[in-house]
């Protein structure tokens, strides 16, 4: 007998099986005559320029983060869900108060700009100020 | 022994579905969309309205000529379509197709297509990232961060959902809704769960790339994302792939809302067999308004793409698991 988890393995396996023999199935019809320049990347027509793992925006990296948090929290918002009806108001207060310090830090990262793509300049508050900063607000 | 033999056979039917249902899609993806643009598309290769023009478009992929670009990391350029395809067909497990053919009836159904539909992600940055190539990787990291940036609407509405039918199991979710079109889920806490559908099928049109989502494949800025470097077979994975995640995105939408298999009439029409049917016409006509919104809306600009996630859809979404959280045990 199986268990219902090892089916879902079978259909890994299928999958992979699929895509690896259809791979190999297609390596004798198609041909196979590299050539350098056949095998260069391909960038319109041009010689490609520099390298290409260049540095991307730092943004792809705060929306990681914050996408990391919610996750989390939403995988533990599952079990609660499925029992929800039988635990009655005491589930709904829990989770009210559990979403709340969630979305306590989702506004502070509103409140700071970082759900925008372009990030606006950093506002800083009177107590967050150096010298510096008063300087560029005075200018 | 066959027992095993019969999951064998149950595990292969989903694939046979993939690859007809894949090749006829094809078709009605060009088709729809010449006649959105006031023009004919094929006309001629099989005689009527090029019917065989998918076919020879595959058989045209089978004979390519695979291109490995130069100093690309050549073991995950080749796992890269092998992940993304194995991923999104494992999501197929746990989809019940009518009452008596589910392949892995598995208790945690829908948790378990949310997690392993997590591994495209994967797939995608390794074949952006291997590729060698700057358009591949601008396309990959864009891919991903609109993938998972989508992900948390997406999982909100499923989960309002489930706090409505109080279960993981999709083949369960389908038997609640079986007393007709009055009883799916989509009607239920009015206007809730149809505000719910919204979000759900708004961000999965993201969760798979789809226009006005498109910015990863965005053709006049970064030729064709991350399959940029793939030839052949091997970019025939990754659009098979893509057209198996269309349906899966679509079938859940039928399952959750529209009650899956169960007839739209309640007890007429509603042995098995025809069972099939809906699930497959329902699902079959989500990705008809997926293919028909792709020729009808521009795309997006990223800033728009994270701004429609992180402060419209979140949002919402949150206030609608509360709602409908709070009218349940009223209720």
């Amino acid at each position: 007998m199986l268990s219902e988890f090892a089916k879902v393995l079978l259909f890994l396996i299928i999958g992979v099986v699929f895509v690896a023999g259809a791979l190999i199935a297609n390596r004798f019809i198609r041909p196979h005559r590299p050539n350098p320049e056949k095998s260069t990347i391909y960038e319109c027509g041009e010689e490609p320029v520099g390298n290409p793992w260049v540095k991307f925006n730092i943004r792809f990296y705060t929306v990681a983060l914050i996408f990391l948090i919610f996750e989390v929290e939403v995988v533990f918002l599952f079990p609660w869900a499925v029992i929800y009806k039988e635990l009655g108001l005491f589930a709904f207060i829990e989770m009210v108060v559990f979403l709340l310090i969630l979305i306590l830090g989702y506004v502070y990262a509103w409140a700071k700009g970082d759900l925008e793509w372009d990030k606006p300049k950093p506002k800083y508050t009177k107590f967050e100020m150096g010298e510096k900063e008063v300087e560029e607000v005075k200018a | 022994m066959p027992e095993i033999f019969n999951m064998l056979i149950a595990s292969f039917i989903p694939l046979l579905f993939i690859l007809i249902y894949a090749v006829v899609i094809l078709w009605v993806e060009i088709k729809v969309a010449s006649h959105v643009q006031d023009r004919l598309g094929y006309m001629y290769t099989g005689g009527f309205h090029g019917i065989a023009q998918p076919i020879a478009d595959l058989l045209k992929l089978l004979t390519k000529e695979h291109i490995t670009p130069a100093n690309s990391d050549k073991i995950f350029f080749t796992l890269a379509p092998v992940l993304v395809f194995a991923s999104s067909y494992a999501a197929y497990a746990a989809l019940p197709f009518t009452s008596t053919f589910i392949a892995a009836n598995l208790n945690v159904g829908i948790f378990y297509i949310i997690a392993i539909t997590s591994f495209v992600v994967i797939g995608i940055l390794m074949a952006g990232w291997s590729s060698n190539n700057k358009y591949s990787l601008l396309g990959a990291m864009r891919s991903v961060a609109q993938i998972v940036s989508y992900e948390i609407p997406t999982v909100l509405s499923i989960l309002t959902v489930v706090v409505a039918v109080g279960t993981l199991n999709l083949q369960e979710i389908c038997e609640i809704q079986k007393g007709g079109i009055s009883s799916w889920n989509i009607f239920k806490y009015p206007p809730f769960m149809l505000i719910t559908f919204l979000i759900y099928f708004t961000a999965s049109l993201a969760e798979v790339n789809r226009t006005p989502f498109d910015i990863p494949e965005a053709e006049s800025e970064l030729v064709a994302g991350y399959h940029t470097e793939y030839t052949g077979m091997k970019f025939a994975m990754f659009y098979l792939a893509e057209y198996a995640n269309m349906f899966l995105v679509s079938g859940i939408a039928a399952i959750l809302f529209f009650g899956g298999w169960s007839s739209p009439f309640g007890k007429f029409l509603s042995s098995p067999g025809w069972g099939v049917f809906w699930f497959v016409s329902k699902g079959l006509f989500f990705v008809f308004l997926q293919i028909m919104l792709r020729w009808t809306l521009p795309r997006l600009r990223v800033d728009q793409l994270m701004y429609v996630s992180w402060k419209v859809l979140t949002p919402i979404s949150f206030v609608n698991l509360m709602m409908v959280g709070l009218w349940a045990i009223l209720k």
